[in-house]
């Protein structure tokens, strides 16, 4: 910079030591936020079959699973009823979190990342809105699951109060799962492909858990495996929650899953964010 | 700041390179406040890529710029209030409509819900998108999508826009109303930095030209000095048998002399840089046993004088439709 042609540049040049100091406000955030929220809501609305997705997998799966082999593997089909809904119900929460990859893929895929990073606004507030609309997303697709299960005439022995818990508890597990969705959504090239991936990984997990039956039935080294199984534990405090039995160390353990799933993923998935952004 | 002129952008010795490929290398540049730059460049020259260093999109190698006196690596939030861009490949959230889109863009540069609402109906006015203003973007046609794209570079009235091939693929009349929103922009105190492949769209709005080849800058200026640049005049050439015209280019090429045709206008032209090459020209077409229908001599095109300067032709009409798969 030496000529005096070049005005602007020199002037503004010890600004730059106090680096990028315009930061954006809480209310403005909060204003994004609400905007980009607004927005993603707007998108499931549109696309109403991403939200069928959610929720057919589960029904089919309940009518399935308790009329077809209902009576095979319990008693009566009530029993068994009241054994694997509220196991598949903790599984909801883990769904919808899938749903932040893809929803984050396509945005980087489109160029509406682009355009929101030449926005003077925070890129947390781009991540934290898909977050909520997914939660708001799981809690619908909640609220149908439990209509549904009550109409075919599940009983929720342990209480509202209990199932609230119970929901809570397997959002907070799906939202551990939201910074892995995340990392498959910037790591691999389509929605589809994250979608595909999730299944991959969600399909065994599901079916080598104690949700459709319990691991005493199966071989020795399944049992290893199920005993082991994140969604074991939630499945097992979902089932003592709902029915109203001892919840035993399951909520715990669902609990320290989330907490070492987000501690190891989270910092991984917000420096990945980062760099793209 | 006593300086009346100032420059709304200015680059220095930028490097931006993607392994093996020089992608920028050591570009400088300067607009001016309220003008509008073309720059000008064949495909892969690194146009693209120097619109998403000035918009922050990716960080140089090397190298300084300045927009609206905002340091690119360092001041990138500040720099961010002041641009708008209109990228390559238009970027609308296919979901929501026309209106939403332009709606949401508004909020998040912090204009009330009534502003937003306002601006969002007014640039939907004026790229015709009104009446699909409430249908998905995902049924909008390629021009449409451009156009909603051009509508949300704007609507924080930015200082200093990026438009990247902004009419490629539009209709004549189409073309035109962005031509005159540009100018509005520019006539309601922005600058513009325009990046084409049509020399008429350059010629029609850039108060100045730079020309890039390979990452790095190749000619610099305004329209007239340019053209004075290149200087010399072009020679138009009617055969009597247009069906010849791709042979005498040829003809001409092998004796040294550039010659480019256009079966639309059915015509040759060369561009002469010096006399003796008329007489070249000539007597090559002669000897070949060319028929001559009629000559003419005029000042040089913007496509003569960037087939001067690059050595390649710019390209005619770039049908390009490929956009990032949804
Ligand atoms: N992300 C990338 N990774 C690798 N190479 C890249 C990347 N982006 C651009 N390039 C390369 O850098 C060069 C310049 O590309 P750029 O898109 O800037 O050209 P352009 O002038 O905009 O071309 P066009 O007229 O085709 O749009 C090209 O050779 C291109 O292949
Ligand atoms: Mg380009």
């Amino acid at each position: 910079m030496s000529t005096a042609t070049l005005s602007p540049a020199p002037a503004s040049a010890p600004s730059r030591a106090s680096g990028d100091d315009t930061r954006i406000g809480l209310r403005a955030n909060l204003r994004h936020l609400g905007a980009l929220t607004r927005r993603n809501l707007m998108r499931i609305k549109a696309d109403p079959e991403s939200m069928l997705d959610a929720l057919l997998v589960p029904v089919i799966m309940i009518l399935l699973f308790v009329y077809v082999f209902g009576g095979a593997m319990a008693t009566n089909q009530h029993e068994y009823m009241q054994y694997m809904v509220p196991g598949l119900l903790g599984t909801t929460g883990l769904n919808l979190a899938m749903a932040l990859g893809t929803g984050l893929n396509t945005d980087f895929q489109t160029g509406v990342m682009d355009r929101f990073r030449t926005l003077p606004i925070g890129r947390s507030a781009v991540l934290l809105s898909k977050m909520i609309a997914e939660t708001l997303r799981a809690l619908v697709a909640f609220a149908v699951l439990i209509g549904f299960a009550l109409l075919l005439g599940l009983e929720v022995k342990g209480g509202p109060l209990n199932l609230l818990a119970a929901v809570g508890l397997s959002l907070v597990f799906g939202a551990s799962l939201m910074w892995v969705s995340m990392l498959l959504g910037m790591a691999l090239r389509s929605a589809q492909a994250v979608q595909g991936m999730a299944m991959i990984v969600m399909m065994p997990l599901q079916f080598g858990s104690s949700i459709f039956a319990n691991p005493s039935t199966m071989p020795g080294w399944l049992q290893a495996f199920t005993k082991h199984n994140p969604l074991s534990a939630l499945a097992d405090a979902c089932r003592a929650l709902i029915n109203g039995g001892a919840v035993g160390n399951s909520v715990v353990t669902v609990l320290i899953w989330s907490a070492a799933i987000t501690v190891v993923t989270a910092p991984l998935a917000v420096a990945r964010f980062r760099k793209r952004t | 700041m006593t300086r009346i002129e100032r420059n709304a952008v200015e680059v220095h010795g930028i490097v931006k390179h993607y392994g093996e490929t020089k992608a920028l290398d050591g570009v400088d540049l300067t607009v001016r406040e309220g003008t509008v730059l073309g720059l000008l460049g064949p495909n892969g020259a690194g146009k693209t890529t120097l619109v998403r260093v000035l918009s922050t999109l990716i960080k140089p190698d090397a190298g300084t710029a300045f927009v609206g006196g905002y340091d690119v690596l360092h001041q990138p939030k500040q720099l961010r209030r002041t641009i708008g861009l209109t990228g390559q490949y238009a970027s609308v959230d296919e979901l929501l409509s026309g209106y939403e889109n332009l709606y949401l863009i508004g909020r998040l540069l912090d204009l009330s819900g009534k502003e937003a609402k306002a601006r969002a109906a007014e640039l939907l006015e004026r790229f015709s998108l009104t009446e699909a203003a409430r249908r998905p973007a995902k049924g909008y046609s390629g021009g449409m999508r451009r156009r909603l794209d051009l509508a949300a570079s704007m609507i924080g009235r930015p200082k200093v826009l990026y438009l990247d091939e902004p009419t490629t693929g539009l209709d004549p009349r189409t073309r035109n109303e962005v031509w005159d929103e540009v100018q509005r922009m520019v006539g309601e105190g922005s600058t513009v930095l325009l990046t084409t492949q049509y020399m008429e769209e350059a010629e029609q709005l850039a108060d100045a030209l730079t020309v890039i080849d390979k990452g790095r800058v190749i000619a610099n200026g305004g329209i007239q000095e340019l053209k004075a640049q290149v200087g010399g005049k072009s020679l138009q050439v009617r055969p009597l048998r247009p069906a010849e015209l791709p042979e005498m280019a040829r003809c001409l090429r092998e004796s040294g002399v550039p010659a480019t045709f256009s079966d639309e206008s059915g015509l040759l032209s060369v561009h002469l840089t010096d006399e003796e090459q008329l007489t070249t020209v000539i007597g090559a077409l002669g000897t070949r046993g060319f028929g001559i229908a009629g000559i003419d001599t005029k000042l040089p095109s913007l496509d003569e004088v960037f087939l001067t300067i690059t050595g390649k032709p710019s390209v005619p009409a770039p049908a390009r439709d490929k956009e990032p798969v949804a």
